[in-house]
């Protein structure tokens, strides 16, 4: 079975690039970094790619707001490949600056170009580097969270996280239609820090530092009304192997990020 | 016709804030009650309003979050009842990125009215405070004069001003004719920094060649031979005198360069060392497929100035620094020295930014750039001591990979000569020294020249460049514009070849740049390369690929001179054999004499042993710096598999940090990185600072998992003044300690920089300091495995705990010695069986014998057995009475917790594997001495012999301490 082509996006300021392809590659799928520059000048094709990872890092340096000038490009220059990709079905994920991104150009959550919510600076006022937990909420569509028996423990690395909204309507327009994909949370019992599975029991609210930023009810990823586009602000890519857990010393196990990257890969099996 | 429009955007929401209320209260202003900021931008052209809404809605404001106010910059501005605005805008000249973004996106979307733009922030202060306390806010908090200006009211935009055209020549200095005394004046008052034989060398140079030099030639040489580059003091001969107990001995020693530190690396012979002291970085092997390389420097006096931008540029120069060995930065390390943050204001010298203001930009500054170069910062300290006041240090290293053999060296004459990355300006010319000329309106321009402002996402994309093109091996040498920008780069590579270059052809961020200015500029975010002519279109388009600016400036010539063009004009040829080697050596006196220090029984104030532990732990230099460390991204790249903290809760503290390369994808092989520091040890005896600082250096790597036979070091001196002999004696004996110690542990250095001249000058009392002397020692070892890597935390009750190593009555600069408040005589000596604990205890971990590892430093044996319970949220039960101890029984037993004696481990193993860990011990011939238990229950307990319990602490008391919650000022008796 050939294994699906997936376009990691590439933009001046782009540094997690490198551990998202590789993390695409141990889900079995056959990642390529490009540089916007390559599409603009027909090198690369969007055609060509069955995923589309939009990666981490410091796109156009975060100047003008995290992921506001990449969101420009995908805008005015690359919206129709975009929106075909998009509107095929193919799944698009988007982790931290590439989830900023697409909130920014719309696409989150969507549908596009109206910008619905933000990701703004961080209820601290600070970036922070921390480990977090994700729940994956059972309601939600998203093809990349489906099927999670264990929570995902990974690392955050942000100042701009903090989920924002408009007003209350958004806020139940979310919930409603089943756009929140993953939450921060924190177990009630602080022993069972170290016991990945999503069956334990978490406090109603994460609280700081669980909740890095302060996103509203502590949704660290959305996804759209169709389910294959997803964005958040952790990093599943910096959890694919068991020495990358902070507490692996102890013994602690589980938790790898790599589940979201199976799950897309699959899904863009149908589209080789 | 232009308009200038001015949009200020501000959030609606409201935040809690980045400190600057705080920060307010700090100055001991009252009356402030809330602050909001806000963006400015000014937008200069052929507008209409709806250009400058599309602007705004497409670029400059979240609408989610955020609101403008659009209007012309000479509309009049309001500002809210109760309220007092203060806006600060960069001077001209000053690289503003988002301007520029703004630029580039307004092509984009074809607005062609748009001719230049602007930034700015501003501030409303709400509360009842006068004009005086204003300004003070606005001096001490909002701006900095070096870069920026403030107006209390609406800013006076300065938007797409250019300065003056003026008509770039070289000018002949009449230097020939020269007497010493105007020689003098000459280097005075051109900031050459030569002395007067060096100024006389050049003169016979030129008697010689039959002319007078231009200015650029001038200023080649001077910034060629500075200290900065040349490295005089530690090449030069020196004329020792030590001050022994059978009185004066005064001995020659050619150069401590040569004697000490590259002496011990020629006598270690390490076949695994790839480069030392050679390249931009020194390097070693990694495996057969990969090396690593490793380097620091500091960026002191840039950062007394500009904070921000000090640091900031300070770790973009290291990282240039690794991409000049063709390798790819994989991790940061960083080491801040400041002044007391509660320093009061009135202390403070004359001219001087408050430690908290230097701290703070620091630390920012260190953020930026790694942060959004991918590059994560996993190891460094923070230490506090009144006499880095007003020169603060930052030690930025970097640590990068390459395949073996990927690094080119070899220029060819016939070479282009490429520059790559950013544009010259005339930033840090002749770097700290227009901090003093007072500056105004019309010196925007000039001003702009005394600090380095950094771009981290322009390096990101010539790194990415310039890796593909290493890949393709495009070039035959690379090296990164530093210190001495094109002048210093050029002049090495054609060292041996000769160089031609064409000055007008240098990409400028504005007119009206001197050719000097062109050739002497340190603007940021430039590498220099030899091209073979053959590959030019192809780097070409491989730059273009990442929008990466790339221009030929020359040739390397092939005929050994320098030759320099601006236009037609020759504005410098000279050979490149003088240039290099025409520098005369220095003489220099150094005289060590130890300094007096009370004697007998000192009276010192009473306090418990518990007491003192809790206080250590609080201490300012060994507390947490987790509010610090988390700002920056130790996880990117995906590697750090020994975290900058570690434990139950994330929290406790590492030894250091190991790293498992993205690059390597079929061994579990890795590198641990640590440092040594410690001023305090040097202020009695500058020998044992360096032969600790390279114990702990070796100890923390050995701690996480470094193979101690696979370590290499790096020395990074700051100092004083080197030609007062005080000072240089000094100088002398941490060499010493150097060669040693490093010898001792076989361990080679591969890199090192010396930063002189860290003095202060009070421009009132006239009173001159220099800092503490300091000795950074960075330590890279090779982990085999990083899966059988060790963290300091408890790990299981029930398991014993080790302390391998002599412990001796060593407390002279110790943290007890400090928190009593009398002195002590003995700082930490060598410990003769370091190596072979290090040794054992290695081979111990490789066997999966090791649960828990902790080097004793800072607060001996006391410190360490707290942190290993704190970060493993379990308690610990010790019997001093088992410490290996060596020489006469200590007098008090709180000695034996607290001495800082070097060469010590404390270790958890498992029951089961006790007895092959002491048969380890035992076979090679190791001190230990199994001191007790890791307890469930969740107390420190120390039993004496004599006294039974010494102390019983509850470890979440600990940890309160030493994660900052028991303020150090409210530990009292």
């Amino acid at each position: 079975m050939k294994a699906p082509r997936i376009l990691i996006l590439h933009a001046p300021g782009t540094n997690r690039d490198r551990e998202a392809a590789w993390a695409c590659t141990l889900a079995g799928g056959e990642p390529e970094i490009v540089h916007i520059n390559q599409l603009l000048a027909g090198q690369r094709r969007w055609e060509d790619y069955q995923m589309l990872v939009i990666p981490g890092g410091f796109s156009y340096g975060d100047d003008l707001g995290a992921g506001r000038l990449w969101a420009n490009d995908l805008y005015h220059r690359f919206r129709e490949a975009m929106d075909a990709f998009v509107e095929a079905g193919k799944p698009v994920l988007g982790i931290c600056n590439g989830f900023q991104t697409l909130v920014k150009a719309g696409y989150l959550p969507g549908p596009p170009p109206k910008q619905r919510v933000t990701l703004t600076f961080n209820r601290r006022g600070l970036f922070e580097c921390r480990w977090v937990r994700l729940r994956a909420e059972p309601s939600c569509r998203c093809l990349f969270t489906q099927g999670l028996e264990e929570d995902i423990l990974c690392p955050v690395a942000h100042g701009e996280g903090r989920l924002a909204l408009p007003d209350e309507a958004t806020r139940q327009m979310l919930w409603r239609e089943g756009l929140v994909a993953l939450r921060y949370v924190a177990p009630k019992d602080p022993r069972d820090a170290g016991n990945p599975s999503a069956a334990v029991t978490v406090r109603e609210e994460a609280g700081y530092p669980a909740n890095p930023n302060g996103s509203v009810d502590d949704i660290a990823g959305l996804c759209n009304r169709q389910g294959n586009v997803f964005g958040l602000m952790p990093h599943p890519e910096d959890h694919v192997f068991p020495q990358q857990h902070p507490r692996w010393t102890r013994g602690e196990r589980g938790g790898l990020g790599l589940i979201l990257f199976r799950n897309g890969v699959e899904a863009a099996r149908r589209f080789v | 016709m232009d308009r200038i429009y001015r949009v200020e955007v501000r959030s609606r929401e409201l935040t809690e804030g980045d400190g600057l209320l705080e920060d307010i209260a700090a100055l001991g202003i009252a009356g402030i009650r809330r602050v909001e900021r806000g963006a400015l931008y000014f937008l200069r052209g052929a507008l209409t309003e709806e250009d400058v809404a599309r602007l705004c809605e497409e670029l400059l404001v979240d609408p989610i979050v955020e609101g403008a106010r659009i209007g012309l910059a000479s509309d009049p501005v309001e500002t809210p009842p109760g309220a007092v605005r203060v806006e600060v805008g960069l001077r001209p000249g000053v690289t503003d990125t988002v301007a520029a973004n703004i630029m580039a996106r307004g092509r984009l979307l074809g607005m062609e009215g748009l001719r230049a733009a602007a930034t700015g922030q501003s501030y409303l202060l709400y509360g009842e405070v006068g004009r005086a306390e204003i300004e003070e806010i606005a001096r001490r908090l909002l701006y900095n004069e070096v870069i920026q200006y403030y107006e209390i009211g609406p800013l006076t935009p300065h938007v797409g001003i250019e300065p003056p055209e003026s008509e770039a020549r070289a000018e002949r200095i009449p230097l020939t004719q020269m007497d010493d005394e105007a020689l003098l004046r000459l280097s005075r008052e051109r900031l050459l920094s030569l002395d007067l034989a060096e100024m006389k060398a050049i003169q016979a140079y030129f008697q010689r060649e039959g002319r007078d030099p231009t200015d650029v030639e001038l200023e080649s040489l001077a910034q060629t031979w500075s200290e900065h580059c040349v490295h005089k003091t530690f090449k030069g001969l020196i004329e020792y005198t030590e001050y022994g107990p059978d009185g004066p001995r005064t001995t020659p020693i050619d150069g401590l360069l040569r004697t000490y530190i590259r002496a011990a690396t020629q006598a270690i012979r390490a076949p695994w060392v790839l480069s030392a002291f050679v390249d931009n970085a020194g390097i070693m092997a990694f495996d057969e497929r990969y090396e690593v390389s490793f380097k620091v420097e500091t960026h002191n006096h840039p950062s007394a100035l500009e904070p921000f931008g000090g640091a900031n540029t300070g770790v973009g120069g290291v990282v240039r620094d690794i991409i000049g060995v063709s390798a790819r930065p994989i991790a940061n390390t960083d080491v801040l020295c400041f002044g007391p943050l509660d320093m009061p204001l009135e202390e403070l010298p004359t001219g001087v930014l408050h430690p908290r203001r230097i701290y703070q930009g620091v630390v920012k500054g260190i953020e930026d750039y790694g942060n959004k170069m991918g590059i994560p910062t996993v190891n460094g300290a923070i230490y506090f001591d009144p006499g880095y006041t007003a020169n603060p240090l930052v030690y930025c290293g970097c640590v990068g990979i390459a395949p073996r053999g990927a690094h080119p060296r070899q220029v060819q004459a016939g070479d282009l000569i490429v520059v790559l990355g950013g544009r010259t300006g005339r930033d840090g010319l002749h770097g700290a020294t227009f901090s003093s000329i007072e500056l105004t309106e019309e010196t925007g321009i000039t001003s702009s020249g005394a600090v380095q402002i950094g771009n981290p996402i322009t390096e990101k994309m010539m790194l990415d460049a310039i890796l593909q093109a290493r890949d393709e091996r495009l070039y035959h040498a690379i090296t990164d514009c530093g210190a001495g920008g094109l002048s210093s780069a050029v002049s090495e590579m054609g060292r041996e070849v000769g160089a031609e270059v064409h000055l007008e052809r240098v990409p400028l961020k504005y007119h009206g740049l001197q050719p000097w200015e062109i050739w002497l500029s340190e603007a940021q975010e430039r590498m220099v390369l030899a091209v073979p002519p053959e590959y030019e279109a192809r780097l070409r388009a491989i730059c273009q690929g990442y929008s990466v600016e790339m221009t030929v400036i020359g040739t390397f010539s092939g005929d050994g001179r320098l030759r320099l063009y601006y236009d037609d004009q020759m504005v410098a040829d000279m050979d490149m054999a003088f240039l290099h080697e025409g520098i005369p050596r220095r003489h220099l006196k150094a005289v060590w004499q130890p300094p007096a220090r009370p004697s007998g029984t000192p009276s010192e104030r009473p306090m418990d042993a518990w007491m003192l532990l809790v206080r250590m732990l609080a201490h300012p230099n060994v507390r947490s710096k987790e509010d610090v460390v988390r700002r920056y991204d130790h996880e990117v790249q995906g590697g750090t598999v020994i975290k900058p903290f570690t434990g139950r809760w994330d929290d406790g503290p590492s030894d250091g940090a190991v790293i498992k390369p993205l690059e390597v994808r079929d061994s579990w092989r890795g590198i641990a990185l640590g440092c040594g520091f410690n001023p305090a040890y040097g202020e009695i005896d500058p020998y044992a600072m360096a032969i600790s600082a390279i114990d702990e250096a070796v100890r923390n790597v050995v701690s996480i998992g470094g193979d101690p036979e696979r370590t290499a070091l790096l020395d990074n001196f700051c100092w004083g003044n080197p030609s007062l002999p005080d000072r240089l004696g000094a100088l002398v004996r941490a060499c010493q300690g150097c060669y040693d110690g490093a010898l001792h542990y076989g361990a080679p250095f591969i890199s090192g920089k010396d930063s002189l001249n860290n003095e202060y000058t009070d421009r009132l009392t006239g009173k001159q300091v220099a800092i503490p002397p300091s000795l950074l020692i960075s330590a890279i070892a090779l982990v085999n495995d990083v899966r059988q890597a060790c963290t300091a935390d408890l790990k299981a009750p029930g398991n014993p705990l080790y302390l391998l190593g002599w412990t001796r009555q060593e407390l002279g600069g110790s943290y007890f010695e400090r928190l009593l408040g009398v002195p002590y005589p003995n700082p930490p000596q060598m410990a003769p069986a370091g190596p072979a604990t290090a040794r054992a205890l290695h081979e111990a971990m490789r066997r999966g014998l090791v649960r828990a590892c902790h080097d004793c430093s800072e607060g001996g044996l006391g410190v360490a057995l707290a942190e290993m319970a704190l970060g493993g949220g379990w308690g610990a039960e010790v019997w001093l009475g088992a410490v290996p101890w060596e020489g006469p029984a200590p007098e008090d037993d709180r000695h034996i917790l607290f001495a800082e004696s070097n060469g010590r481990y404390v270790v958890e193993v498992a029951e089961q594997d006790a007895e092959a860990f002491e048969a380890i011990l035992r076979g090679a011939n190791v001190p230990f001495g199994r001191i007790g238990w890791v307890r469930s229950e969740r107390m420190l307990r120390v039993h004496t012999e004599r006294k039974g319990e010494l102390l019983a602490v509850p470890v979440e008391t600990l940890r309160r301490a030493w994660r900052g919650h028991i303020p150090w000022g409210e530990v009292e008796l």
